[in-house]
């Protein structure tokens, strides 16, 4: 077999297109990139969705724990404190268990104990804990000049916020952001490890490698291409990032462009 | 404090490594599979295979010491060896023996059945748990039910009991005392399927003379009648005997 | 075991639990949490050093050391930490024993992998087959502690290189203008200087490296969570005194217990540290301080 079937086999074999058998002997090099490859499909989308849907509630939770009003703060302060403080693993471990409580009570929950939405809401908190601690941290250094220069302008309230507080913030918390991304990618990779049952072999690219390491016995072969997959998504999410950061600063001065990269360091998660 | 001291030691008995005292046997298992193996109250390893261990090693006369290791890198670290052989109620399948020796089979092949929560539950065309990476994944998967995949045996039977999966498919062995002890919540459902070509003690394939000497050893049981009381003792009367 | 509980069918509610929760299982669990602790203990300073090599080595002006150290950095922080310990223990091991067969097996005449096993002499194995069950804990431990600081190593690396950049150009051209060598420079003024810049980024890979640690069972080191799932479990009559059914949540909510509480202590302590390392120094931080004192 050649590896353009390989391919048209076994490329959307995740998804549970093609070929409804994994390869059960003679594996060859091609079989474990395709599948492997296959796999990263479910980590990119657990982390595409889990990092936008967590963008907006973690600018919602960094403005929470900056309010004044304990009702508003005490919750968000709470809610990092909660995910931020636990493992992952834990945290899949729970929500599972009380997905299968909720659903025997409800059957709207049926879903839920699936991996794409259980553990996409799961990673979807973390990832809203974790970046609502760096937005946090970066909307207390914003510089007072702008806010006053914003006062001085007449913006109040929303417009404010949304004009100058908030884009400032972003440029602030970007590189430590960039960081957050990256480990949120890494933790797809635990999805099916703990908590969340594989169904039908349908699984992410920790899986297959999984898979392959146990048939062929011969761990060095599929924990390399999946490290190999990894490391280009890395750079992929770090230059996505990097043209967004320059977008973000784009009115600075060249010289103070570079200033904000050793936050890139000192906020990370 | 004491760890210190202790690598300080182990840096000493490295330093007079020449010393050749008798080679110990390393026993690798994974103590998470009853009656097979399993971590007893007292934190130790024991069970069928821990029992037969031991006394393979004192017919042998080798000196055996206990190791377990996660199921999912068991065979990996046993050709690194890491240790020296494994017995883990494992199968002897042909997958396996390309990479590794099997002794003779110390258990005879074994059947594999479906578990349920009632006698009419789908195990044919419904969802079925079983152990990821197994003989019983395998055959799931190859089937018409649909394959959900845990990564402990334990989260299968309990997939089982909150309704997530119609049946478990798992060594028949493993799932009697589960039915047993469950006071009616679960039963047996279909055909038991035999899978495998019976349990043996697998073996580095570099390793021919202590292959031998444990196959001698199994023979030797097998024999005086000592291995089907094992047998007996730990899987009850039904079991099959040599 | 208490001598109470010779007989635990008999027992019931405070007595079947007290005894159930003294068994050599259970110490063993106890003491796991040790074990986790002695991880952290011993790896956070371990992958310090690494990171700190790897910083200054991405610094080096030498082109091929910057390399590497640049490379140790992207690759590993590139990596899922649990892909890397899926098979970097097994390759650390087999390295090890590689080189001491080279070292002390020199007349050895048989391959060292044969099909798929990999064989080295008896002297060279690590540990020594003949030596004692501990040794053999210790030395997967130890393979634990240096996998975890090679993976953290490389991102505390790039915290390190971060603040090393970030100690101002000022400081560093004043010791040049009093006459310092590099070495003096980076010894007397980077060095101590950098601290400030990297403990947030430190801090959080502390955090980081807590909330790590229950992937260690994947290291073969039987962990918190090793025992958890063990004793959670489903326990039929045969097979012990204590039949129980799934407690996995008990247990498990027991270790979220605990991560929390390490997390809390964890903050406030580096919160202490980072105002003590603030005194002084020539940041937003240390000008509110001496504000806040005068």
């Amino acid at each position: 077999m050649s590896c353009w079937e390989t391919i048209a086999d076994y490329g959307l074999r995740s998804l549970g297109i093609g070929e409804r058998l994994l390869p059960r002997s003679d594996f060859t090099l091609c079989q474990q990139v395709v599948l492997i490859g296959s796999g990263m499909i479910w980590n990119i989308y657990f982390g595409v969705l889990a990092l936008v849907t967590g963008f907006a509630l973690a600018t919602a939770v960094a403005v929470g724990k900056a309010q004044s009003n304990p009702l508003i703060r005490k919750p968000s302060e709470w809610f990092i404190f909660l995910f931020r403080g636990s493992p992952l693993f834990i945290q899949f471990f729970f929500a599972y268990f009380a997905f299968l409580s909720l659903k025997s009570a409800y059957p709207f929950f049926d879903p839920f104990t699936s991996a794409w939405l259980g553990a996409t809401i799961v990673l979807f908190l973390n990832t809203a804990a974790y970046s609502g601690e760096i937005f946090y941290g970066a909307l207390l250094s914003v510089p007072k000049g702008d806010t006053e220069a914003a006062d001085a302008y007449g913006f109040s309230g929303w417009r404010k916020f949304r004009r100058i507080t908030w884009p400032t913030m972003l440029r602030l918390a970007w590189p430590a952001y960039t960081n957050e991304a990256i480990f949120l990618f890494h933790a797809t990779a635990l999805v099916f490890v703990s908590g969340f049952p594989a169904r039908q072999q349908k699984g992410d690219a920790l899986y297959y490698a999984s898979y392959f390491a146990d048939k062929t016995f011969n761990p060095f072969v599929p924990y390399p291409i999946l490290a190999g997959y990894f490391i280009l998504l890395t750079l992929v999410v770090i230059s996505i990032f990097g043209v967004v950061n320059r977008r973000l600063n784009r009115h600075l001065p060249q010289e103070r462009r570079t200033r904000p990269r050793f936050r890139a360091a000192t906020l990370m998660r | 404090m004491k760890l210190h001291l202790a690598t300080a030691a182990a840096a000493l008995t490295l330093a007079a490594s020449a010393v050749s005292a008798q080679d110990v046997i390393r026993m690798g298992t994974e103590g998470a599979y009853p009656p097979y193996n399993f971590i007893n109250d007292a934190g130790e390893v024991d069970g069928f295979e821990i029992e037969l261990g031991n006394e393979l090693c004192a017919r042998a006369e080798l000196e055996c010491e206990w190791v377990t290791n996660e199921w999912d890198s068991i065979i990996p670290n046993l050709v690194s060896s890491n240790y020296d052989t494994i017995m883990a109620g494992m199968s002897i399948t042909d997958e396996r023996d390309e990479v590794i020796d099997f002794t003779q089979d110390y258990y005879p092949p074994t059947e594999s059945a479906y578990v349920a929560a009632s006698e009419d539950a789908d195990w044919e065309t419904g969802v079925v748990a079983a152990q990821a990476t197994t003989i019983q994944a395998a055959h799931v998967a190859e089937g018409d039910a649909a394959l959900l995949e845990f990564a402990t045996p334990e989260e299968t039977v309990a997939a089982v009991r909150n309704g997530e999966a119609d049946a478990v498919f798992a060594d028949y062995d493993f799932l009697k005392p589960v039915v047993e002890s469950s006071g009616g919540e679960l039963v047996f459902v279909g055909e038991p399927v035999p899978l495998g070509g019976g349990i043996g003690m697998g073996l580095r394939e570099s390793d021919a003379e202590l292959k031998d000497t444990f196959d001698e050893a199994i023979t030797a049981m097998k024999e005086d009648g000592t291995l089907n009381e094992m047998l007996v003792k730990w899987f009850g009367d039904e079991i099959g005997q040599y | 075991m208490m001598p109470a509980c010779t007989d635990p069918d008999a027992l019931e509610g405070l007595a079947w639990l007290a005894c159930y929760l003294t068994t050599g299982k259970h110490m063993a669990f106890y003491t796991s949490f040790g074990t986790v602790l002695l991880l952290l203990a011993i790896t956070a300073p371990a992958a310090l050093a690494f990171g700190f090599g790897g910083a200054v080595m991405a610094r080096s002006r030498i082109a091929p050391v910057s390399w590497i150290g640049r490379t140790y950095i992207a690759i590993v922080r590139g990596v899922p930490d649990i892909a890397f310990f899926l098979f970097f223990v097994i390759a650390l091991d087999q390295a090890f024993e590689w080189l001491r067969h080279q070292a002390k097996c020199p007349d050895w005449d048989q391959p060292i992998r044969q099909g798929n096993d990999f064989v080295v002499c008896a002297e060279a194995k690590l540990p020594l087959s003949t030596a004692p069950q501990w040794v053999h804990e210790t030395y997967g431990f130890a393979l634990a502690v240096l996998t975890f600081a090679i993976v953290f190593g490389a991102f505390a690396a790039n915290v390190l290189y971060g603040a090393m950049r970030a100690v101002p150009r000022a400081q560093i051209e004043t010791a040049e203008a009093y006459g310092m060598t590099e070495r003096q420079t980076f010894r007397r003024i980077l060095v101590p200087q950098m601290w400030v810049y990297a403990l947030p980024g430190l801090s959080n890979l502390w955090m980081v490296l807590i909330k790590a640690t229950p992937l260690l069972f994947l290291l073969g080191v039987r962990d918190i969570v090793y025992w958890a799932r063990e004793l959670g479990g489903t326990k039929t009559p045969q097979f012990t005194d204590y039949p129980h059914g799934d407690w996995r949540m008990w247990y498990f909510l027991a270790l979220l217990v605990f991560y929390l509480a390490f997390t809390k202590v964890s903050e406030v302590v580096l919160a202490r540290i980072m105002a003590r390392l603030t005194k002084g120094q020539a940041t937003a931080g240390g000008e509110a301080q001496r504000k806040a004192a005068a």
